[in-house]
Parts: structure tokens; sequence; C-alpha cells
């Protein structure tokens, strides 16, 4: 903790006044809440939070540190962090660095002291919306500072996903011991390591490629299935990837989304998106499998969703035969998953992956590894 | 999917009498659970022997039986009630295990009665360790290694295995009992030995030690789907060795990852799932090895608990009151969280602030007992604190403990050298001072900064939680040596739970002068809100608590406001009774104003958010009242505050918040202080021309000495301002006197700062207890209670009847003229509390307490009227005579003699047998004036022999049907107890006596065995004395009349052994009597129950107006 001065300001003209914590300087970004009480490090290395300023409404941050086995990715990505109580002394036999270490390294200009649960409830209230936090040489009067928040992009509209992907394709293999019972392609929209990982350990081969791969290049490795991973951005911006997923679907290989994948799926199959007033960003929501009428407590991170009935199987407006909404959340009755019924496709906006959260929903990877093996029939197992 | 439909009546069992290890939670639980099955629409039974207990009011249940919890009790509830279910999981280790009994007796089968909420198989593989152990591994996780053995041989092989030191656990305990840590075979004979005999079954498992490692919680719920969610995490600051109940323990877990938290997770969900708890909750404990994150299960307690009460009040999701809903049918996606009335219960909350549960603990009313806190649980109490931070809520909990010495403190220089040493070693050894010690110690950080270091070594407290101490500390230096307290340093400091009293102790400056400076710098706390979502979604419910943050969440409101003090942490002497009067209030003044609770006890009814209007999660201090009630008037209209229900602690707040301009509601703050000044009590009593023992009021033991010789010894000594007789003892001579002042003057308690009544102590005096309410004009006579001991046994450990079975007509009418002229001459407004002593035919006052006291629940059960609410609506301005006009109060009240009353005994429940010397003896169970007991049960019958055989068999194992009676009496009583001895042998007991009261008996042809007193010593050969009788169980019953003090010492010894043994003991010639009777008529049948519906219906078609 320092006493030097940060200011938090929101696009609505709100000012906080709290501590410079992590990298000084100025960042810019869309301001967003998460209510996780734990998985601070795998939220600040999902690349779905790239061009994000994230708040952790949980007060104290940073107790368990950084270690090397916990990153979701090769690097923090959120665009700012804000928390009311970083740890002083971060204690845990698995820690190898500090918080605040890790953000002034790679560059997070990040804040403390202030009274987060204001700051949410105002974002519950008013929606997501820009922000920026500046300290040390960006600091200036408010009304300068505000005029910077107001000139940054929107995240409506925006494409991302390719800023956060890789440059070139790489494979993860089962674990020693785990026979390989198939393949798949994982498009890496800002994909976490977690997700590739459980795949793994269910004897599928991984192979990992950038974004902006076609599905000819995709179809050429002649996967047994095709994954679409979460990411940031606005799925209404993401027209090149929606035709990939298209392309998918014609040749028929099994399919399955994740969040940014999720979107884009419905897309593809001719359903709109829309942003939600203030997303859901926490590792407690309940989702309901409506296959089974079971709940699963899961891990979500998604500021848009889509919009598809949530009655009986509907048509899909592009020719794909029945959609089904599989998955619901129970809280405000949002779409979580899609199963195309005349397909092997199915998607969920959620993280069964979890990292962070539970792993409740950990058996959509059986489900997507029983459609590749054609165990799972195309009417599902209602 | 809706609820079962085949279910229509459902039974519930309570906890009983409130014991260590088995609080007022349940009654938390149970009321939930009441209120929500009859709102069900479905018929609700309830038996539950604690008439304290708000779930036992007749409202909460169809047919409320307040009876002993035994088999046979619960099989004629049965028979008469017919019900189709039996939950049995929301009402502790009590309840489970009678389920358990009925069920293995066949009963629930021979009637037809369902199980719900857990099954039998499912009880029996949580709670059997070794089918325990089992579902551990089939889980894929770990256990310690154990063994399970059944003889003493086995168990010193099994520590052999395991190395010391092993720690020792007997199974179907509760609260731990019994349990503790051996570092070698000689701990291991006594803790083992013990652990056996406390064991139903007899049996002990033996498991590695994992001392030391971090210790977690997590608080579960199933559905009949199989959904599950972990409502809580909750993180023991101190590692394992220390019992849960026990240590500082923290929501939510804060030194875990995400991947070592799911982890847990998984196991616990994995484990509910194997154990089989369909429907409802369980608590699982988990040891984690601070430098491996090995983790280990530890136990799982398959019904809701007290951590469950706990993550409750911590998360604001009603643990019991959902598993009433899912035993009855229903799924959690079908059930709403109430606080947010839009989301639903199948999720998990979170919390954007930090919970801290500090243990109260009584280790100064059993100075004996050994005060290291093991695995056996010993804390009598709990104070839970929801901050922004962690020391935020760590400070609020200290504070809210309200106990001389346990709040972090800067006094003296920081320890160096071997001070430090000789910290370090004590920190090493948990008691209740240890988190002082530890913050002392780390003080030495200015000189050393690796000590944050070596206290981890000393005591393995996670570094995280000592440096947030540490940071305590920095704070306190900052604030020591600032020119001046400047807005940001004042925030600084109260945001890390500094209170202004802390402050002004390191500033050496009045307390009033830090709150003013704090108000001028406009650093005031807010109030947030908790809401199970880190405020994701609205919230509805005002449930509050303070921080120094930002933005206040307290709504503006019309309604006028009445807010009510709790009593704080349960503690003997202020526990259950007065939440009772507390939620009464609540609930019947609802109606009229917003009712606004504050309370800091997470064991309550009145901390359920559904009690009153506005809940504030708050200590209950000068300080952190004054906040809310500034909050409050800021939010609407104020009517004033209730200061006289919570006890003792909110009535010596009464004259500051009263001089602060708070509207004090009902007797003010200046009547309080009459009836609690000596010299003005006087007035009040000359004025009324009512005796009272003559008694003196003394500032030092010197004065105490001199008022002692005038009076004349023996005298009664106690601190003024003190509830449950805390440090009231009598005294027989000045060499006592002198001891009694240098070991109150060793005691850190505040009560022992305050001034020294001392009063004449009548010998052979029949106490009295009476419950009133007074308007100004007209008094109600709630009750009359007549002490079954003798006097000087304090009147919460002693058993009383009511109303009183040997006082006349004429007594009654000039207890009523007594207490209307107490009531007149001090000025209540409300309830009083009056206890006389009846010695000569004189009526003398003992005290006056114009507050609710300890028996208004009993009171209330015994009569059948509201007597609280009835208090509360006068406090609040109604009169007497509205009140009989409304019905809320009977025309004719306890002065009256009334033919037809039921009897109700009430028994007190003592814990001596939880508290062991060092040396693993039962600590010396001699009853005083000093309050002891932890709780109360009620028999309730038609007789007094029946009621009082109820009681018995409520608070002990029962009177005994046949065996041996050990009978020994002072001379006055040898004349009385003739008859009674003789119709026990008659009913076939063999009767042992002293020499002397042998040869009474003799004479009247009533054959006994000599036996050796204590004081004569074994024999030449070995005789054993009648302790070493009691001690080995050769006894069923003690007849022993004490007199005098010689009498009375050895008489104790006596009493010490039986209250070890759990044998049942006579101490009155009325008792004994009684006990007679009650055996005779028990040797005829079965006990015959009644609802207390059933004798309000049969009273009201009885009771003609006279």
């Amino acid at each position: 903790m320092t006493n030097e001065p940060a200011v938090l300001v929101l696009e609505n003209g709100d000012v906080y006044r709290g501590e410079a914590y992590g990298a000084r300087g100025e960042t810019l970004g869309e301001i967003v809440f998460n209510t996780g009480m734990t998985g601070y490090q795998e939220t600040l290395t999902d690349p779905s939070y790239y061009r994000q300023i994230v708040v952790m409404t949980a007060p104290h941050i940073g107790n368990t540190g950084m270690n090397d086995e916990d990153a979701e990715s090769r690097r923090i990505w959120v665009s700012g962090f804000v928390m009311r109580e970083p740890a002083r002394r971060p204690s845990n036999w698995r820690s190898q660095r500090s918080l605040g270490d890790d953000l002034a390294e790679q560059g997070i200009v990040s804040m403390s002291g202030i009274d987060t649960r204001k700051l949410t409830r105002t974002l519950r209230t008013f929606g997501s919306m820009r922000g920026g936090i500046f300290s040390g040489d960006a600091l200036a009067n408010d009304a300068d500072l505000l005029a910077r928040v107001r000139a940054a992009a929107p995240m409506a509209g925006a494409h991302l996903a390719d800023a956060v992907s890789i440059d070139g394709d790489y494979v993860i293999e089962p674990p020693d011991g785990v026979e390989r019972v198939a393949h798949v392609v994982a498009v890496d929209l800002g994909i976490k390591a977690t997700t590739p990982e459980l795949m793994a350990q269910r004897g599928i081969k991984v192979t990992v490629v950038p974004s902006s791969w076609t599905a000819d290049q995709i179809l050429a490795r002649e996967p047994d299935g095709v994954f679409f991973s979460n990411g940031p951005g606005d799925p209404a911006a993401a027209d090149r990837t929606v035709e990939v997923i298209r392309a998918i679907l014609d040749a028929r290989v099994p399919l399955f989304g994740i969040c940014f994948g999720n979107q884009l799926l419905g897309r593809a199959l001719g359903y709109g998106t829309y942003k939600l007033r203030f997303g859901h960003r926490g590792i407690n929501q309940p989702v309901m499998d409506r296959t089974t009428g079971k709940v699963e407590i899961t891990s979500h991170n998604h500021g848009f969703a889509v919009d598809a009935p949530l009655g009986d199987a509907s048509e899909s407006p592009h020719g794909y035969g029945r959609v089904h909404v599989s998955h619901v959340c129970l809280n405000d009755d949002v779409v979580e998953g899609l199963e195309c019924l005349d397909l092997p496709a199915f998607s969920v906006q959620y993280h069964p992956e979890a990292a962070a959260g539970p792993h409740d929903a950990a058996y959509l990877f059986d489900r997507f590894l029983d459609l590749m093996n054609g165990r799972r029939t195309l009417e599902g197992t209602r | 999917m809706p609820r079962r439909d085949d279910i229509h009546t459902v039974m519930v069992i309570g906890s009983g009498p409130i014991v260590i290890g088995q609080a007022c939670e349940f009654d938390y639980s149970g009321t939930q659970a009441c209120r929500v099955l009859k709102a069900e629409g479905l018929r609700v039974v309830l038996l539950n022997s604690n008439p304290a207990t708000i779930m036992t009011d007749p409202e909460f249940a169809d047919a409320t039986y307040v009876e002993p919890i035994t088999t046979d009790v619960i099989e004629r509830i049965i028979e008469k009630e017919r019900p189709d279910a039996l939950l049995a999981t929301l009402g502790g280790q009590t309840a489970l295990n009678a389920a358990i009994a009925v069920a293995e007796a066949d009963i629930l089968e021979r009637y037809n009665v369902e199980l719900i909420g857990a099954s039998l198989e499912a009880i029996n593989l949580g709670e059997n360790r070794e089918l325990f152990k089992g579902v551990v591994e089939r889980c894929g996780a770990d256990s310690a290694r154990s063994h399970i053995c059944h003889t003493m041989d086995e168990l010193v092989a099994a520590a052999e295995d395991l190395k010391y030191p092993v720690v020792v656990r007997p199974s179907f305990t509760m609260g731990g009992l019994g349990s503790g840590l051996a570092y070698d075979e000689e701990d291991l004979r006594r803790i083992g030995g013990a652990g056996l005999r406390y064991s139903p079954s007899t049996e002990v498992l033996l498991e590695e030690s994992i001392l030391g490692w971090k210790e977690y919680e997590l608080e579960l719920m199933r559905d009949k789907h199989d959904n599950v969610v972990v409502v809580c995490s909750i993180e023991n600051l101190d590692p394992v060795g220390v019992h849960t109940g026990d240590s500082v323990t923290v929501a939510p877990a804060l030194t875990l990852t995400d991947r070592e938290y799911q982890k847990l997770r998984d196991v616990g969900i994995a484990v509910i799932r194997e154990v089989g708890v369909d429907t409802g909750g369980c608590n699982i404990q988990f040891a984690v090895e601070p430098t491996t994150g090995r983790v280990i299960v530890i136990e799982m307690n398959p019904r809701v608990s007290r951590s469950s009460a706990l993550a409750s009040k911590a998360t604001g999701f009603p643990i019991a009151k959902i598993a009433a809903r899912l035993a009855i049918g229903y799924t959690l996606d079908e059930i709403p969280n109430d606080i947010t009335g839009s989301t639903p219960a199948s999720f998990e909350p979170t919390l954007d602030y930090v919970v801290v549960k500090v243990p109260r603990f009584a280790f100064e009313k059993f100075p004996a007992a050994d005060p290291v806190l093991t695995t056996t649980m010993k804390s009598v109490g709990e104070a839970m604190a929801l901050g922004r931070n962690f020391t935020e809520a760590l400070g609020k909990a200290m504070r809210s403990i309200d106990k001389k010495g346990q709040v972090f403190h800067w006094e003296g220089e920081p320890p160096t050298g071997e001070a430090l040493d000789a910290l370090l070693a004590q920190c090493a050894i948990p008691t209740e001072q240890r988190l002082i010690q530890v913050q002392q110690a780390l003080r030495a950080a200015i000189n050393d900064p690796d000590v944050v270091d070596r206290v981890f070594d000393a005591t393995g407290i996670d570094p995280w939680f000592l440096d947030q101490i540490l940071l305590m500390n920095e704070i306190a230096l900052e604030v020591t040596g600032a020119p001046g307290l400047d807005e940001p340093l004042l925030r600084r400091a109260k945001s890390h739970g500094f209170s202004d009293a802390q402050m002004a102790k390191l500033r050496h400056i009045d307390e009033s002068a830090i709150a003013s400076a704090r108000v001028d710098a406009g650093v005031i706390p807010v109030f947030k809100t908790v809401d199970t979502c880190a405020a994701e979604f609205e919230a509805h419910t005002p449930y509050h608590y303070s921080s120094y943050d930002e933005e206040n969440e307290v709504q503006p409101r019309e309604r006028e406001a009445v807010l009510i003090l709790g009593s704080g942490p349960n503690r003997i002497g202020q526990g259950i009774e007065f939440d009772y009067s507390c939620v009464h209030a609540a609930l019947t003044l609802k109606d009229q104003y917003e009712t606004v609770m504050i309370n800091c006890n997470p064991e309550t009814v009145s901390t359920d958010y559904d009690t009153s209007d506005r809940l504030y999660f708050e200590p209950l201090t000068f300080e952190d009242v004054m906040a809310v009630y500034e909050a409050e008037k800021a939010a609407g209209p104020i009517k004033g505050m209730l200061v006289q229900l919570g006890g003792q602690t909110p009535l010596s707040l009464a004259q500051r918040l009263s001089d602060a301009g708070v509207p004090i509601l009902g007797t003010t703050p200046e009547a309080i202080n009459k009836a609690e000044d000596r010299r003005e009590f006087g007035v009040v009593l000359e004025t009324a021309g009512l005796p009272a023992p003559q008694y003196g009021t003394a500032h030092g033991i010197d004065e105490a000495t001199e008022i002692a010789e005038r009076i004349g010894y023996p005298v009664l000594v106690r601190p003024s301002y003190v509830l449950g007789g805390r440090g009231m003892e009598i005294v027989y001579s000045r060499e006592q006197l002198a001891d009694y002042g240098t070991r109150m003057a060793g005691v850190g308690d505040h009560v022992t700062d305050a001034p020294l009544l001392i009063d004449k102590f009548l010998d052979d005096a029949i106490e009295i207890d009476v419950d009133a309410i007074f308007d100004g004009d007209q008094m109600f006579l709630g009750g009359v209670m007549e002490h079954i001991e003798e006097a000087g046994i304090h009147s919460g450990d002693s058993a009383c009847v009511l109303p009183p079975v040997t006082l006349s007509a004429a007594d009654l009418d000039r207890i009523r003229v007594s207490t209307e002229a107490l009531a007149r001459g001090i000025g209540v407004r409300g309830l009083m509390n009056v206890q006389f002593a009846l010695a000569s035919d004189v009526l003398y006052v003992l005290e006056a307490n114009p507050r609710a006291s300890r028996t208004v629940p009993f009171v209330a059960k015994a009569t059948g009227v509201a007597l609280a609410k009835a208090a509360a609506r006068v406090m609040l301005g109604a009169t007497i005579a509205e009140l009989k006009a409304e019905g809320m109060l009977p025309e004719l009240d306890a002065s009256v003699y009334d033919d037809h009353a039921r009897i109700a005994v009430k028994e007190a429940v003592l814990p001596f047998k939880r508290f062991r010397t060092h040396g693993g003896l039962a600590v010396d169970s001699i009853l005083g004036p000093e309050m002891r007991s932890t709780g109360e049960v009620m028999g309730f019958d038609e007789t007094f022999p029946l009621a009082f055989a109820k009681s018995q068999a409520g608070a002990i194992g029962g009177l005994p049907l046949s065996g041996t009676v050990f009978v020994s009496t002072a001379d006055r009583d040898k004349r009385a107890i003739t008859f009674p001895v003789a119709r026990l042998h008659q009913l076939g007991f063999s009767i042992l006596a002293t020499e002397g009261t042998r040869r009474v008996l003799s004479r009247h042809g009533i054959p006994s065995e000599v036996v050796r007193k204590k004081s004569q010593g074994k024999g030449p050969d070995g005789e054993p004395t009648i302790v070493d009788l009691i001690n080995d169980g050769y006894i069923d019953m003690v007849v022993n009349t004490p007199s005098g003090q010689g009498a009375r010492a050895d008489g104790y010894e006596i009493r010490a052994a039986a209250t070890a043994a759990d044998v049942a003991i006579i101490t009155t010639t009325q008792q004994l009597a009684a006990a007679v009777q009650a055996i005779e008529a028990l040797q005829r049948g079965r006990f015959e129950v009644m609802s207390l519906q059933d004798v309000a219906r049969d009273i009201a078609s009885m009771r003609t107006p006279r």
C-alpha cells in the first residue's frame, strides 16, 4: 500500500479517490465488477477481460500472492484493477510473487482503498460504462480526466479477439497414461489454459489455433471436433469467425463453444446478441441444465448474451434446423447454452473449465466427447 | 416440483437445555423450521424441554410439548399426534441422538413415521467415525490415519502405531465432549478412559495429530434433485487443535487460492452425496497442511449446526429455513432468496465484507478448570461482527465480547528479549488470552522485523492474519505519535477496527473527546447491507452492519422506530432468556412501529433478519449503539430505545445513552439506578415499609470488613452491577472476606471494579422470585416462583416451582403488596423482577431489578401469558387495563391462588462435567451464590411430584426407579425425612446413611447400612467413603440436606461426585418428598404428556373468574 493518490473516473462523472497500486499512469477501459471471492490470478490472466477495468467486490485481494501454476494465459489482460484492500504480505505455500509486483511489472495501472461496494451498486444500477484509473504523472483535474474517459472507445462494437489470440498453432497432448481418443481444433479467441487441459485429461488431443484461421485451415487438420473459446469484445463485431462457424456447421463436424464461442454460434445460427446492463462476472451463478433439470453453480464472465427464445426448440433463422436453449441462468433467465437438435453442435455461455470457479459444469467436456464419438444422439439425452 | 403432498403432520425435536456446545443457535434454527412448516400449511408438533426458547412459544407450532426429550416421551407424543414425518436435523446432537434412539427402538416403523432431512443410514455414515473414514476414502479424499478403539488396551496399542501426540475423539458426543490431545501414555489413559465412558457406544477414535494445520469448514446444502450448494466457507484463525467453537473464525476463507478452495468444495460435495444427506444442510471440516496443501477431511455433521447458524448470519442465507423447505420436498431452485426476492436459493452467497466470530469463555466461574483450549469445546457464547475488512470486523467482534481485557491494547512497552520469549511460549498454548498475547508479541516488530515469523512458528496462525494484527499495531503507533488527529488518520484507525475507547487510551484523553473530534472531521460510519450477492442484485432486507466506508445504505422510513438492544454474546447468567424478551418486543411492536434490533450474537433468534423490521449486527457498546441511533435518526422519526430487555449489557448503557439524548422507553435510567444504588434503594424500602436483610456498600475490602462486622457474619458479598451473581459469595468470617478481596483484585473483569455490596445472609430462608409488570398505576403479577434449593444458591442455579407449592394465599398477598410498593417506589414502567426471602415468617426483599429477568420465558410458558409482549407494550405507553381489555393479559394474575393451575418446575442444567482440572478430574461442582448453570428445562404436569420428575428427567438422567439411595441430613431435618425414606424403602430401594441418620432411621424401623463420610476418609480395611461409592457408580440417588458451614462443605463433596456421575441429588426435604412421590408415580407408569395448547384449552374451560 502506498500513500500515492489514484483517481477512478467513470463516464457518468463519478470520481473515486484512493491509493495507487501496481503500475502508475493512466488506463482506460470498460469498468466491470467481479464477485468471485477467490481466483483473482485467474481473473487477471483471463483474456476475456481485455480492455476492461475489473473491480473485485471481495475486499481482500492478493492474500495468496501469485504463482506460476494458476495463470490462465501468458500475461495479465485486464486494463486496470480495482480492489478495496490489497494484501501487504501474501501468504500461501504456492505463492511466488506478490500481486502488486506482478501488476507493476506488467504495467497494469491499479488502485485500492475505495468504496468498491458503492462502485458496484452504481454499475449495477446504471450499467457497465467506460472508466479510467489515473495516478502518478497522469493525474490532472477531474474535468480533464473525465474528457479522457469519454474519449475512450466503447466496448459495444469492439472486435478484440485477434488482439488476444496467438500467432501460431500449438498442440496439447493427453497426459501420460491417458489414451488419445479424439482430436479437437480449438480456435483461440482468448482461450483460457484450463480449457485444453480439461479436454486433454479426457484423452483429447487439442490443436490450439489462432483466431485468424479459416474454416479450410481448421478442417485441413481433420479434427473430430472444433472448439470455439471464450474471448473479449462484442460478438456483433466478429463476422469473420461467425462465417468460420457456419462453415464448420455445414461440414457437420461436431462443434462446441464457450462464452464468446456461444455468442458466435448463436449468431451463426441466426440469432441476435445484445449487451447486458452489467453482465455476469462471478463464480456463484446458478444455471439450470434444462436437459436434466439440475442446477449447477458456474463461473461466468460475459457482458453480452444470445437472444434466443427460451420456450420450445426454435428453428434456426439461418436454416440449421431446430435449436434448443439448453441452459438458462436462474438469476435473470439469460440464455446460457444452445444445443442444435439437427446438427452436432452445442455451446454454453458460461465457463465449464471454471478457473476460477466451481467444477460443476465439467461434464460438458464429456458431452463434447460423446458428441464426437457419436455416443450422444442429436436429440440429446432427454 | 411442489412440496410433497404425502406429509401432513411433522414432528420437530428441539435441542433441549442450553449446554456448552449446543446453545440457542438451535432455537434459531428450530424456530425458522417451525415457521416455514406452518407457513406451508403443515401441522407442526414440537418437542423441546427448554422453556426459554422462542420455538416453544405456542404460536410456532400446533402442538408444543415442553417435556423431557426421551424415547418414552417421544413415543407418547407420536402415539397421540400421529405425525407423518420426524424432522430431527435442526435440533442439534440432542435431537439427532433422540431420533436415532426412537428409530432403533422401531417406534418410527411401528407408527409409520418417516425420518426426513437425513435418514438413519446417513446419520450413521456421518457420525460413526469408522464408517465416515470409508466415506472419505470413497470420495477420493484423505482422512487422518486412525484406529477405532473400544478398550484401553486397544488405545495404547493404536497410539504406538500412530506416534504421539494423538487425538482422542469419542463417538457420538456433542461439542467434542471428551476429546483431547494426548502427548504420552499417561495423557492417553486419562483422556481416552473418559472418552470411552462418554461415548454411548464405548467407542473412541484415535488419530494422527494434525495439530497446527490450517482449519476450514464448509456449509453445504443438498436437495432431492442432488443439487448442492456451498453456502459459506469458514476459516479458523486458530489452527487445528482448538475446537472450532472455541476458535476465532473468519468468513469467507481468506488464505486459499481458487484451486485450493475448489478442491475443498469438490470433496465437500462428494462427501455430502456419499453420506446421503438427502435434503438439508451439513458442515464439513477440513485441515490443510500449511507447507504442502495436503487436505484432510476431519469430520462432518449431517445436520444443521452451530456453524450453520453462524454461516446463515454471516451470509444472509438462512440455512435452517431452507433445510426445512428441502425436507418437505422443495428443491433449491424453487425457493426464493429472501434477501433479493428476485433470485433463487440455488446459488452460492458471495461476500463483499469479512465476518469474524470470537468466542466468549467463562473460566472465571470455574477457577479450578484447566484453561487450555483443546478439541473439547469450552466457550459458552460467541459474538460476530462484520466489517469491510478483516481488521474492522476483528476490532468490532472483540469489543462485542463485552469482557475486560479482551480487546487489543498498547499499554506499556513492546516486549523484548526474555519477556518476548516468554510471551511467545505462552502464545504457543492456546487459551482465552492467546489473541491478546499474539497482538502484544507482534508489538515487538518495531525492534524485531522477524517477529511475525516467530509468532507463526509459535502459534501456526497464518502469517496473513498476523500481518493484519501487525497493521493494527502500526496504526496504534501512528495514533500515539501524531501531533493531532486529522481526518485521514482518524479514518484509517476507524476503518481498521479501532474503537473510540481504544484511541482515547492511546491519546490519554476521554473517549468523548475522540468521538467529537471524529464527528467534527466527518468520520462517521456508514451502514452497508448483507445481501448474499456482493451488491449484484438489489437487496430488500434491511440487514446492516457498520463500516467506515463511503456510501450509506440505510433507507429513509416514515413509521416511528423503536430500537431494541439485545444482550450480546451468551454468557452464564445472560443468555437465551434475555433474547426471548427482545424477540417478543420486536414481534409485538412490529404492528405499530418500525422495530430495529441491535445485537451481535449470531446464535440468536433476535439476529434473524425475519424477527425485526431492521437488523443491525453491531457491538453493544455506547459508541456502536450511538452510531446506529444517529443513522436511524437520519432515516426517520424515533420513538425511543428499549434497554431493559437484553439483560445487564444494554442496561448498563442506559444512563450514558440517555445523557447523549437517546429517548429511553419504559423504566427511566434514573429509576434503574434507584434499584441498583443501595442507598437509594434503601430509601425506597424504607418508604414502603419493607424489610430487607441488613446491608452496606463498600469501596474496597477494608470498608467491606467494617460493614460485615457491623451486620454480622455470614454475609453475602458481590460487586454491584452484575448479572448471574458474578463474584458473589457467602462469607462466614473475616479471613474468608480478606481472601475474597485478594481473589477479586486479581480477576481482570470490569465487574470487579464496581463497589462491593454486602448483605446479611439469611440461613434457612425460602427464596421467592417474582416477575411483574407495572404501568405506573397498576401492577400485573406475572409469576411467583418458589425455589426448591435453600437460600444461598443463585436463583439461576436452583430449581423453582410455579405456582409456589408451599405458600399460602396470605403469603401471595404479602408478595403482591410488597412487589407493587417496590414498583411504585422505584418508578418501574415495564418488567420488574424481585427476589424475596421468607425467613421466620418475615418477607425480606433481597433485590429488585427493573428489567426483564431470566425467568420471564419460564413464567410465560408456565402461565400461558405473553409477559414479555405485554411488558413491551407497557413500555411504549399501554396500560395494564388496556392490555386486559385487549385480551393480551388475563383478568387475574399470579397473586390469586389458582386451584386449577398446572405445576411447572424449572431445573437448572450445569456444565461441571465439561470442565476438568489440569489433572483431568471434574471441577468442584459446589453450587453457590455465583451462577454457573448454562441452561434450564421445564417439567410441566398436574402435580408437583410429576412436574418435578419431568424436570429431573429433562435436566439429568432422571430419577431412579430402583437401586440404592444415600441419605445424610441435617439434624433439624431428621424428623421430616423419616416418612419419605420409609416410603423409599417400601418402594424397593436399599438405604445407605451416615451414622447419625442411620440411628434415627433405625428407631423408625427403617433398615439402612452405614457408610463412611468423606471427611472420615477410607476405613482401616479400605472401606469406601460415600464419595468413593458415588464415583464407582453404586449410588442411584443422593439425599443430602446441609446446614451450617461445615455440613455445607461436606455436602458439597458429595454433590460434586454426584454431579460428575450424573446421579440424582436431593438437597431439601421438600425436594425429597417430591422426589419420592415422583418415583412412586413413575413406578406406576409412564409420563402423561400434554401440549401447551391443550393445557391452555383445559385451563380456559376449568377456570371461572372469582
